[in-house]
Parts: structure tokens; C-alpha cells; sequence
């Protein structure tokens, strides 16, 4: 690619483009900084080394936010210098900018010197990157030391066994730097350091550090050696967990700190997946109860979504969750803290599928009842989506009657978001509790929504229909739901009789022609009458919406020409969406003159208006 | 507050675990007192609570024989070392009582009498105040809280807390009081808990640790570097890792004092606290809460070492803030504080750069921005600088001035650049009048200039699309595609093909271009 710009570096000096790169303006010199690789491109490869480079790297006293945008460039600049070969040009820039103090400009820095470290040949690695690193593991400043914990894992695998060893002598230093903000990066690095080690050296020396690490005098130095617990676990064989690992674990989850032990409890799964079922059975239940029974609400919350325990060994599982999770449980269920309690009731449903039918009716079933009654409706509703797996093993029933209580009161709950969410299980709930529960209890529940006063639920309760109708099939819908949605129409309000046209829209092609053509079309035509443009240009959208489920005789005989009348309409967006519709099917030849392009892009401007503010 | 389990159930699971490990008590007390000052629970009370030991009241000290004395002394300290629940309001009454009136007879005990302080009572003193403030603090009952907004949520066993930290002030300002005894027991350690209570929510709690970590700087003197270097660790902690701590405040109204006390010449150490952490620190997001006293800390450094001017300007133009109006006031406020106090041949190190940036602020449309700068030629000492160099200055203010006063929407800020036009006018009418004339010119080369500009870029961006066209390495096109993608905001090549884009964009560039 050279020989491509030779002829036309003459037109651009480096002094011009470096002038950019210079300019007062930050937003100017930020712009150059993030089209470098264009300039690099004028320059060609051999000016982008030997001039362009020495510059950046000379000039790093920058904004940041240059600063961030020149670390993320040169991660791929790769090709710009000149390919792999020449590579290692790119380090002298990048090393400057990994000791910069801004955490993003550095942390970038960082993942464009890993990225480049993979374009390095074993022989660069060892000339040129490796004593990189080893500069920035012995700098003055934190910011650098900070910086080398992440990229031993990159050059480690790649490197001669003397260099391996001068690695881990560095990071094993690092993990004692006697500043927090390095033990910091070393125990967030040391499961990923550990993954590229050697067994022995795992065991010989991170283990030591691990076992250091997680009994720091900080607590952000503890809980992140908790994480490295956990990779370190898995890449242990079994036998030497119980000495290596689990005294440091189980100090963890009984640190004084509850960052720490939130940890612990948010990394559960992770961790027994790691130490495996026996372990898991022996150790980890006691501390896991003790999680479960914290004093601090946070730690309580990050446990309570674990107890499932998916990790149990299959024959166990039952009884040990029975005798040692359920009793902490039941506990939790009356929590003061509505973030444990919304936690236990997004998983305590799961919990039903392990314990089998008898356990679940005489032990879980009371709690799920107590949660449905909780005072949050979070709680409630957290129950409620996750009905399904209960009634895989008891059947909804046992459930009935304590559950329609809870969702009436979501039902008419004053924010709109919690009913909203409940209306979105209504179909699952309608599906498992059958169509006779359905009509009896919940039909007014839903037919009551499509009249609330926030359109977000007016319009998830016209979803809701369809739904129900593809559940319980097109008959039901003509007895139970049609009659309803059509007496709309002739409500005062407008908003109501456009939610007859909404539900019109969402049930025609579920209910099927008989039902459209019969019931439902001459509502609408009628409704072309409205004194109120919203609901006649609506009608006009609902019979194109409708109209691939009318046969053709109807259209032509019914439909065209309302239509036709809409088109010569007093308001605009009337006209606008008549003439949509008559395109739309195909209808009729089309009088061309209407189409100017400005008052269709006003009359959409305009409906966007109108639409938005009428409820 | 519910209580789930009956209390016969709970005093025997606790007397058995007491029986087993004394440890277990004294692990499980403190948990239950992390929750005593939070109460997020009360599961943790009904089920894992032991029940503090009833305390009886003992003997007054006043009453008692001076042989007798130092043992009771001793005995009130370890009575205080048995903690209760605060959040819980009914157990406990008498013993909490008892405790708070031990704790409050010992604080008069320390502040009034001589020679009570014998070197046995040193551990036991630290421990007692060990036991009582130290302590995990608890999660925010707000995960939001904006300490500007909203209430801090106070401390639940103050009542007994304010006693233990008013006792151990007494007791270091008693003039019997031997640091080199109290060494052994006053080390790191007990600095760097101390320390980590700085975050506590209660301001009240903060406003005692500050005076307490005062008194220990002052007198441990082997302990000042230490602490000077764990607070460097927390406030770096707080500008790049949480931006969350919230005794910003007090830290730096310490650091103020002992800035002040620092000796000529500064040592490297102290120089690199101002340029890697105090001036950083003008990013961090709640800057409103500290500026006042961060200001102050760098106003000393100034004053005790003038040639540090340069570095602290430069370096506050480099944080200075793009998008905060707010911050943008107090960064102005506090380069005033700074022109108060300059050298003048210290301001002529900085004017230029300076002066950019307050033209600047004084054409900012957020008013308050443009008044506040505007407010420096209200400043005497301020005004008589600019005089010296007005030749210098008047050239970078006039343009932005110049338009401002034809263009702001507010009338106050145009009467003020009337004002200010008018005092410039006046220094230097000749000068003046030359910028005057040239103003239109000056336009018009900028403009020239800006459009050689985007004619360099759209060569630029020519080139590379042949290069990318002539190249069929796949490599290459991912990658020039990809920078594309990435730059297309502000493209000066998209301009060409968007002639409304190009518009706006000229506009910006406009507005950006001085």
C-alpha cells in the first residue's frame, strides 16, 4: 500500500496534518484524532513510522477524550505501520497512554496493547512487548502498575520458560504493591492470570496470592479475589480444593464486610459449579444459609436469588433443600427489605419442579400465598409470572382462589406500569386457570382496560384480546368479547369508540371472515359517520387493515364506498389515510391528484401530533 | 418492628453459641451492630441477635478512693465495650441508659482530672474506642443518594457514639496525654479504619472523626505520612474508581491546615498530591459539595510556592468543564481566588491560555457562565493585571466581546459587555480602534481558513477511498469500513454529499471557531 500514496505525499505535509492534530479547538483535534487512520493513509506506511508515531507519542499531554479516541486507533493500526512485522512501532504511543490517569483512557489503552499483542511474533513478544510490560510493572506512578496486571496473561502462554518466570515474579509483586488501586487490578486479573499457568505454578504460587488477596485490609481487594476464587476453583482438580481453596471461601462468606459477602452470594452459582456437587453439599449449604440469613438486605437480595441451588447433586437435592434451604426461606418470605422479598419471588416458583407435587403443596404453596397478599406489588406480580412452573406440578387450581384476589388488586393498581405488567400475563394466566375460571372471574378485568385512562394500557388490553381469542378460539370470542368491544362504539367518549376500532384491528383476523364480515364491518362503516375526525380516519385504517379478511364482494359493495366518501373528507388526515387505504387494497384507480408530496408529509406530521396527545 | 421468633427461642440458641466459641459472640454482635446503625433487617434480630449482657451501673468515680479509682476507671472502660441495638427502641432501655451515663461520666473524668492517664488504661482506652465506632459501614438506605438532595441517613446508636468520640477527644487533648505510649496502640491500623468512617452518611459523625484525625495528625508524628498517603489512596479511589465517598469534604478541610503547614522548599511528594489528585479532582461529579474547600487547599499551594501558578492554570484548563454550567461557575470562582493572589509575573506565564478561555466563558450562553466572568473586571487587583497586559489580552477578549455585545440574548450580560468594552476601550483606545477595523477581516480569514481546512479533509477522505478501492485485501476494507462507520459524525466527506448537513456543520464549526 505504499507505493499507492507515494505520489501523494508531497500534497501533504506532515507539518499540515500534524497541524490538525494540534489545532485549538478541542472538537477539531478529537475529529483528527478519530480519522488517524486516514492521515496515516496519506502518509503510507513508512511516514506513519518514522514521523507520525514519534509525534503522537511525544504530544500525549491531551483531553481525554482525545486521549481515549488515539488509545482505540491505534489498536488497529496494525496494517497502517506496515503489518505484523513492524507491529511493535505501535508500543511507544500506547505504553504513554497506558500510564495516563484517566481509568478509561488507560483501560483502553490496556485492550488496544492486548489486541496488538496477538499480532506480535514470539521473538517481538520477547524483544519488544515483554520489557513493556516489565517498564509498566515497575512504574512509579499506580496508574502503570495498574495497567501491566492485565496484559501478563496475553504475552505469559507465548514466552520462554525463564521469561514465564520473571512474569509471575512481577505479578506476584504487583498483588503486594502497597497501593489498594493495583492489589485492586491484580485480584481482578488473577483468575485470568491463573487460567494461562501451569498447574504447579497455580498451586505453588497463586494460590499464595489468592490466599492473600481475599484476607486484604480492604474490602474492594477481598470481594474481587472472590471472583478469582472462582476461576482459580475450576482449575483445580477436585482433591486439592478442600486445602487450596475452601478455607479462603469460607472466610469470604464470613467476611466482616458485607461487599464481600454480597460477593459471595451473587457468585454462588458460579461457585458451586466450580467446587461440584460433594463440596457444594458439605460446605457451601451452611454458608449458603448464612447468606440467606445476613443482616444486610443487599446480601439477602443476591442470595435469595440463588436458591434453587441447580449444583446439588441430583440425589440430594431434595432433601437438602427441604431440611437446610426451605426453613431460611420461609423467613425470607416475611423479610422487611422489598428487594429480598421481590428476589425470593421471581425463583421461590422454581423451587416447586425439585420438591415434587406433596412438598410443594404443604410446604411451598402457604408461602406463594403469603407473597401473593405482600404489601409490593413487585412481589405479586413476580409470583405471578412465574405461574407456569407451578403449574407443571400442582396445577393452577390449588392456586385459584387465593389468585384472584392478588391480580384484581394489580388490575387496579395506580401505576400504570405494574398494570400493564399484569396484563401481560393474562393470556398465561387465561391458559392455565381455563376458559370457565377465565369468564367468570377475569373477563371483566380485561374488558374494564380497554377503557383505562392511559392509552399504553388501552392498547396492551386491545393485545391482550387477541391473544386470549387465539387461546380459547373464535366462537368464544363472538359469545363473550365481541358484543362488548362493538357496544364501544356507540360510547360518548372518542377514545372509546376508537378502542372498538383498536380491538377491530387486533381481532378480525383471529375471529375470521364469518365474524369480521357480520359483526364487526357494518360497526365500522357506521362509525364513518363520526363527528370526531380521529375515529373517521381511523375507520379508514382499520377497514384497510381489515380488508384481507373480507371477501371481495363486501369490499366492493361495503367497503369502497365509505372509503371513497372519507377521501373527499373536510380534514386532511381523514382524506390522507381514505386514499392510504384505497392504494393499500388496490381498490380502485387512483385519482393522482391528491398525491402532492408535501400535504401527504403534513398530514402524517400532523396525525403524529394529534395521535400522540389524545390521550 | 415485627419480632418473627419468640424470645425464649432466641436467648437459648445465643447462650449455647456463646457456650461453643467466644468468638462467635463477638463476630455475630458486631454483624448485628452493622445493622444496628442501618436496620435493614429485622430478620437478622430475631434469629441471629444475641442479647447484649445486661449492664448494671457501677459505683461513680467521684466517690471513689483514689487507690480505687484507677480499677474502676478501668472497669467503666470495659463496661462500655458491650454494644447494643439501637434500631431496636425496647429491649435494653436500662442497660443502654446505664452505658450512656458511664460514657458520659467518663468524658468528664478525662477533661477534668490529672494523672488518670497511667499507661494500663491506654489498650483499654483504644479498645473501647475501637469497639464502639469501628464498623462496616452499611449499604446506603438510598442506592441514589445525592448528598446535595437528599436526607443523610443518620446514625442510629449516636446517642452512645457521640459520647465514645467526645471521650476520645478528651482524652487526646489531655495534657497528660503521651503520644509516645499511645503509639502502640494508635498505629496504621487504627488510622486506616478511622479513615474508611469518613464515608459514613452522618454528618455529624464525620464532623467528630475530622477533629479526632486532626488531633492524631498533630501529635503522631510518625503516622503523618501515612495518613497523607491513604488519603491520596482514597480520594484517587474516589476520582477514577467509585466517585462515591462522602467525607470529600472534611479530608480536604484537613488537608487545607496541613498544607499550610507544609515546608518551603515543597517537597516532590507534595507537589505530585496537587497536580495528580487536587486538580483530577475538579472532574469529580460532585465537586459541589468540596469546591470550597478544594479550592482553598490549591489557593495554599499557590500562595506557599508562587511558581506552581502554571501547572495548577494549565491544569485546571485542561479539566475545565465542557457541558456543566454549574461546575463551569465554580471553576471561574476559583480562578478568581487564584488571580487574588498571583504573581504578576506569574500571570504573564499564564494569560494567554487563560484569557482563551475566559473569552469563552464570557460568550457562554448560559448567563450565569457569562456574568460570573464578566464579574472579574469588577476586581480591582484583576483589572490592573489586565492594564500591565493589555496589549496581550485585549486581542484575545475583543472578538468574543465584540459579537456578545450584539448577540446575547440576555440584556444584563450585554450591558456588562458594554461595561467591560468600555474599561478596555479605555486602557488602550489605539489598540482598540485597530480591532475594531479589523474585525470583519479577521472573520473572513477565519472563514478562509476553515474552508482550506475541509478542503484538506476532503482530499484525505478521496485518497482513502481509492486506497480502499485499489486494495482488495479484505483486511483493509473491514477496517477502513469500520473507521468510516465509526467517524461519519462531523464527516467532513458526508458534508459533500449532504449539503444540509454541510450547513449545520459549518454553523458549529462557526460556533466553535473563536
Amino acid at each position: 500500500m505504499g507505493t499507492g500514496t507515494g505520489g501523494d505525499d508531497s500534497l501533504y505535509p506532515i507539518a499540515v496534518l500534524i497541524d490538525e492534530l494540534r489545532n485549538e479547538d478541542v472538537q477539531l483535534r478529537l475529529n483528527s484524532i478519530k480519522k488517524l487512520s486516514t492521515i496515516a493513509l496519506a502518509l503510507g506506511v513508512e511516514r506513519t513510522r518514522t514521523e507520525l508515531l514519534p509525534f503522537l507519542t511525544d504530544t500525549i499531554y491531551d483531553e481525554d477524550e482525545v486521549l481515549l479516541a488515539l488509545a482505540e486507533q491505534l489498536g488497529s493500526f496494525t496494517v497502517l505501520v506496515g503489518g505484523p512485522e513492524f507491529v511493535h512501532c505501535l508500543l511507544p504511543p500506547l505504553e504513554s497512554l497506558a500510564t495516563v490517569e484517566e481509568t478509561v483512557v488507560r483501560d483502553k489503552a490496556v485492550e488496544s496493547l492486548r489486541k496488538i499483542s496477538q499480532e506480535h511474533s514470539p521473538v517481538d513478544l520477547e524483544v519488544h512487548f515483554v520489557p513493556l510490560v516489565k517498564r509498566l510493572a515497575s512504574g512509579d506512578w499506580f496508574t502503570s502498575r495498574t495497567s501491566a496486571c492485565g496484559l501478563f496473561g496475553v504475552c505469559y502462554p507465548r514466552v520462554s520458560s525463564t521469561v514465564k518466570a520473571e512474569i509471575r515474579q512481577h505479578f506476584r509483586t504487583l498483588c503486594s504493591d502497597d497501593t489498594p488501586m493495583v492489589r485492586r487490578a491484580a485480584s481482578s486479573k488473577l483468575g485470568e492470570f491463573a487460567k494461562v499457568l501451569e498447574l504447579d505454578y497455580v498451586k505453588s504460587d497463586i494460590i499464595p496470592l489468592f490466599t492473600a488477596l481475599a484476607s486484604d485490609e480492604q474490602d474492594s481487594v477481598r470481594l474481587l479475589a472472590v471472583e478469582a476464587g472462582v476461576s482459580i476453583a475450576a482449575l483445580l482438580p477436585q482433591e486439592d480444593l478442600e486445602d487450596l481453596v475452601m478455607p479462603t471461601l469460607r472466610q469470604a462468606a464470613e467476611d466482616k464486610s458485607w461487599r464481600v459477602r454480597y460477593m459471595v452470594a451473587d457468585k454462588f452459582s458460579e461457585l458451586q459449579k466450580a467446587v461440584g456437587p460433594e463440596i457444594t453439599k458439605n460446605d457451601l449449604v451452611p454458608a449458603f444459609q448464612n447468606l440467606l440469613k445476613d443482616c444486610e438486605a443487599e446480601v439477602r437480595t443476591a442470595a435469595a436469588n440463588k436458591v434453587k441451588g441447580e449444583v446439588l447433586p441430583e440425589d440430594s437435592r431434595e432433601t437438602i433443600i427441604m431440611t437446610h434451604i426451605l426453613p431460611c426461606v420461609k423467613e425470607l418470605v416475611s423479610d422487611t427489605n422489598q428487594h429480598v422479598k421481590s428476589a425470593l419471588a421471581s425463583v421461590i416458583m422454581g423451587l416447586s419442579t425439585i420438591l415434587g407435587k406433596d412438598n410443594t403443596v404443604e410446604h411451598l404453596l402457604p408461602l406463594f400465598l403469603v407473597q401473593l397478599k405482600d404489601e409490593y406489588p413487585e412481589v405479586r406480580l413476580n409470583i405471578i409470572s412465574n405461574l407456569d412452573c407451578v403449574n407443571e406440578v400442582i396445577g393452577i387450581r390449588q392456586l385459584s382462589q387465593s389468585l384472584l384476589p392478588a391480580i384484581v388488586e394489580l388490575a387496579e393498581d395506580a401505576k400504570w406500569r405494574v398494570r400493564l405488567a399484569i396484563i401481560e400475563y393474562m393470556p398465561l394466566l387465561a391458559g392455565q386457570l381455563g376458559v370457565e375460571f377465565f369468564d367468570e372471574k377475569l373477563n371483566s378485568l380485561c374488558m374494564a382496560w380497554l377503557i383505562d385512562h392511559v392509552y399504553a394500557i388501552r392498547e396492551a388490553a386491545t393485545c391482550n384480546l387477541m391473544k386470549l381469542v387465539e387461546k380459547f378460539g373464535a366462537e368464544w370470542a363472538q359469545n363473550t368479547i365481541v358484543p362488548k368491544v362493538l357496544g364501544m362504539a356507540n360510547d360518548s367518549n372518542y377514545l372509546h369508540r376508537m378502542t372498538t376500532l383498536f380491538c377491530i384491528n387486533a381481532l378480525s383476523e383471529v375471529c375470521g371472515q364469518e365474524i369480521t364480515t357480520k359483526h364487526m364491518l357494518p360497526v365500522v362503516l357506521k362509525m364513518s359517520t363520526d363527528q370526531v375526525a380521529n375515529v373517521r380516519f381511523n375507520v379508514a385504517r382499520c377497514l384497510q387493515k381489515i380488508g384481507p379478511v373480507l371477501d371481495s364482494s363486501a369490499l366492493q359493495a361495503e367497503v369502497k364506498p365509505v372509503l371513497e366518501k372519507l377521501a373527499t373528507d373536510q380534514d386532511m388526515d381523514v382524506k390522507y389515510f381514505a386514499l392510504e387505504a384505497i392504494s393499500g387494497m388496490y381498490l380502485f384507480n387512483l385519482p393522482t391528484y391528491i398525491f402532492s408530496e408535501t400535504f401527504s408529509f403534513s398530514s402524517i406530521l400532523f396525525f403524529f401530533f394529534s395521535f400522540s396527545l389524545s390521550p | 418492628r415485627v419480632v418473627s421468633s419468640p424470645p425464649a427461642l432466641e436467648m437459648s440458641a445465643i447462650s449455647a453459641s456463646e457456650k461453643v466459641d467466644g468468638f462467635t459472640r463477638k463476630s455475630v454482635r458486631k454483624a448485628q451492630r452493622q445493622r444496628g446503625c442501618q436496620g435493614s433487617s429485622q430478620f437478622a434480630a430475631s434469629s441471629s441477635r444475641p442479647a447484649a449482657p445486661e449492664i448494671s451501673a457501677l459505683p461513680q468515680l467521684k466517690d471513689a478512693s483514689s487507690t480505687e479509682q484507677h480499677e474502676l476507671f478501668m472497669q467503666k472502660l470495659q463496661q462500655c465495650c458491650v454494644m447494643f441495638d439501637f434500631y431496636d427502641t425496647v429491649t435494653d432501655l436500662k442497660s443502654k441508659e446505664t452505658k450512656r451515663a458511664t460514657l458520659s461520666e467518663l468524658v468528664d473524668y478525662v477533661s477534668t482530672n490529672r494523672g488518670v492517664l497511667v499507661e494500663p488504661v491506654y489498650p483499654e482506652i483504644t479498645t473501647m474506642v475501637s469497639t464502639n465506632i469501628f464498623r462496616t459501614l452499611p449499604p446506603s438506605e438510598n442506592p441514589d443518594f445525592d448528598p446535595e438532595e437528599d436526607e443523610p441517613t443518620l446514625e442510629a446508636s449516636w446517642p452512645h457514639m457521640q459520647l465514645v468520640y467526645e471521650f476520645f477527644l478528651r482524652f487526646l487533648e489531655n495534657p497528660d496525654f503521651q503520644p509516645s505510649t499511645a503509639k502502640r496502640y494508635i498505629d496504621q491500623k487504627f488510622v486506616l479504619q478511622l479513615l474508611e468512617l469518613f464515608d459514613t452518611e452522618d454528618p455529624r459523625e464525620r464532623e467528630f472523626i475530622k477533629t479526632v484525625l486532626h488531633r492524631i495528625y498533630g501529635k503522631f508524628l510518625g503516622l503523618r505520612a501515612f495518613v497523607r498517603k491513604q488519603i491520596n489512596n482514597i480520594f484517587l479511589r474516589y476520582i477514577y474508581e467509585t466517585e462515591h465517598f462522602n467525607g470529600v469534604a472534611e479530608l480536604l478541610e484537613i488537608l487545607g491546615s496541613i498544607i499550610n503547614g507544609f515546608a518551603l522548599p515543597l517537597k516532590a511528594e507534595h507537589k505530585q498530591f496537587l497536580m495528580k489528585i487536587l486538580i483530577p479532582m475538579h472532574t469529580a461529579k460532585g465537586l459541589a459539595l468540596f469546591h470550597a474547600q478544594l479550592a482553598y487547599c490549591v489557593v495554599q499551594f499557590i500562595e506557599k510556592d508562587p511558581t506552581l501558578t502554571e501547572v495548577v492554570v494549565r491544569g485546571l484548563l485542561k479539566f475545565w468543564p465542557k457541558t456543566c454550567s454549574q461546575k463551569e461557575v465554580m471553576f471561574l470562582g476559583e480562578i478568581e481566588e487564584i488571580l487574588d493572589v498571583i504573581e504578576p509575573t506569574q500571570f504573564k506565564k499564564i494569560q494567554e491560555p487563560l484569557f482563551k478561555q475566559i473569552s469563552k466563558c464570557v460568550s457562554s450562553p448560559h448567563f450565569q457562565v457569562a456574568e460570573r466572568a464578566l464579574y472579574y473586571w469588577n476586581n480591582e487587583y484583576i483589572l490592573s493585571l489586565i492594564e500591565e497586559n493589555n496589549a496581550k489580552i485585549l486581542p484575545i477578549m475583543f472578538g468574543n466581546l465584540y459579537r456578545i455585545s450584539k448577540e446575547h440574548w440576555n440584556p444584563t450580560i450585554v450591558a456588562l459587555v458594554y461595561n467591560v468594552l468600555k474599561t478596555l476601550m479605555e486602557m488602550n483606545s489605539k489598540l482598540f480602534d485597530e480591532l475594531t477595523a479589523s474585525y470583519k477581516c479577521d472573520r473572513q480569514r477565519e472563514k478562509k481558513k476553515e474552508q482550506e481546512r475541509e478542503e484538506l479533509w476532503r482530499k484525505l477522505d478521496e485518497l482513502r477511498l481509492q486506497e480502499t478501492s485499489a486494495i482488495q485485501n479484505n483486511r483493509h476494507e473491514i477496517q477502513f469500513t469500520y473507521s468510516n462507520n465509526n467517524n461519519n459524525n462531523n464527516n467532513l466527506h458526508d458534508k459533500d454529499e449532504n449539503p444540509a448537513a454541510a450547513i449545520t456543520d459549518r454553523i458549529e464549526s462557526n460556533t466553535w471557531a473563536k
